[in-house]
């Protein structure tokens, strides 16, 4: 297990894994807000979190389609498939959605603090939303998994893997959101939304991987 | 350890491949499939493997005891599509299937040695010929032990030296008492191997 997250990070780093892919968009969508919402401050800065959010919402999506497609097209998705009796597949399906989230997922939550700045987010606000960030997005990419799992076989699944993750995704982006102004703005509570969204996370984390295994091992033709 | 077929059928896409086919393959025995393109060869070894369901009929190993349940987890499965990764080295490519199948074999130096790569290790997998991939390929089934081996097509692209190398890895694979299903139309020289024909028909 330990060595299929090390060749999934490698993978991920090498030329072509696209980790940076997500920053890059993810900075280019926040870079363009103010220019969109306009100078004004404490606009930018009521707002910050929920764009954040949001953003950083797409990021992740942007790189799921890759998750087994890319091992399914060289044939290591069969023999990931077949070890099934050594390595139970949800487990695999785990290993791999933490490798893609700590190669592609993790970067985003890093930057987030930088491009809080640019929403004029104050220190506390920034702190919060990148806590709130670091624990939710793991939740993206275990949803996010058992949609690239059902489209693994189509060609061009990306924007389907999207369309049938994102409602899904909502709970996670609501909680997230509302813990981030929880932080900032009295007398809306931080804890309670955090500690909902860790629990989302923890229950993605079994549901997504089970979902995703179900759906490779029907998948393989 | 016995791999046992009875009444075997195969689908692909709701029409029937083939059917009613068994076989018996105790140790050191070997399995030829022939027939026609588009006969259902991949297809019945995926459904060996237990990558397709079976339409009909069971595919079981016996003798294997606790640690080899079922088909998957005593095969090799060696496909037509080569499951490498062109970003990696063929050296990373082989370490992480020598960890991740277990029961490793052959070091990976030395599996590249025996299928005539030595030296190559470091060079991206990306950068090989076909022919070179797939005796990449073929180390792989070296650097974790398992007693059946599902071939498809395993000598697609190598050149002459190359295929008597591979026959006789194969010869060696069945002194050992393993077992292999091959599916081909190219002579694979296995000597006293059992022959099943894949017709249009089933």
């Amino acid at each position: 297990m330990l060595a299929l997250f090390l060749r999934d990070i490698r993978l991920s780093i090498r030329a072509g894994g696209g980790a940076l892919i997500g920053v890059i968009f993810f900075l280019a969508v926040i870079a363009t807000i103010p220019f969109g919402v306009g100078p004004d401050l404490n606009l930018l800065s009521r707002i910050g979190p929920a764009i954040l959010w949001i953003a950083a919402l797409l990021a992740c999506l942007l790189g799921l389609d890759r998750l087994f497609q890319a091992d399914r097209e060289d044939g290591s998705l069969d023999l990931l498939v077949l070890s099934n009796d050594r390595h139970m597949l949800a487990l695999t399906v785990l290993t791999k959605c933490l490798a893609h989230w700590t190669g592609s997922v993790l970067p985003l939550v890093v930057a987030a603090p930088l491009l809080g700045l640019f929403m004029n987010m104050e220190p506390l606000g920034i702190g919060a939303t990148a806590l709130t960030l670091l624990i939710g997005t793991p939740a993206i990419t275990f949803i996010g998994a058992a949609g690239a799992a059902v489209a693994v076989a189509l060609p061009r699944g990306g924007l389907l893997i999207s369309v049938l993750v994102l409602p899904l995704t909502i709970p996670v982006l609501i909680f997230g959101v509302s813990a981030s102004y929880g932080a900032v703005a009295e007398p809306a509570p931080f804890l309670q939304p955090f500690l909902i969204l860790a629990a989302l996370t923890l229950f993605l984390a079994v549901l997504g991987p089970l979902a995703a295994a179900l759906a490779l091992r029907h998948g393989t033709d | 350890m016995r791999l046992i077929a009875e009444n075997l059928g195969g689908e692909r896409g709701g029409e029937t491949v083939f059917s009613g086919i068994g076989f018996k393959l105790e140790k050191g025995e070997a399995l030829i499939v022939t027939g026609p393109n588009g006969a259902g060869k991949s297809t019945f070894l995926r459904v060996i493997a237990g990558l397709l369901p079976a339409a009909e009929g069971r595919v079981t190993v016996e003798g294997g005891g606790e640690d080899l349940p079922s088909v998957a987890s005593a095969s090799h499965y060696l496909g037509h599509l080569n499951a490498m990764k062109t970003a990696l080295s063929v050296e990373e490519n082989l370490d992480f299937w020598r960890a991740f199948q277990g029961e490793p074999g052959l070091g990976v130096e030395e599996a590249l040695e025996t299928v005539g790569l030595g030296g190559l290790g470091h060079l991206p997998f990306g950068y090989l010929s076909t022919g070179q991939r797939r005796r990449a390929s073929i180390a792989k089934l070296l650097v974790s032990r398992r007693p059946v081996w599902l071939l498809d097509e395993p000598t697609a692209g190598l050149d002459k030296t190359s295929e008597e190398r591979f026959a006789g890895l194969m010869r060696g694979h069945r002194q050992e008492g393993g077992i292999i299903v091959a599916a081909t139309h190219l002579p694979l020289g296995l000597q006293g191997a059992k022959g099943l024909v894949l017709g249009m028909t089933g």
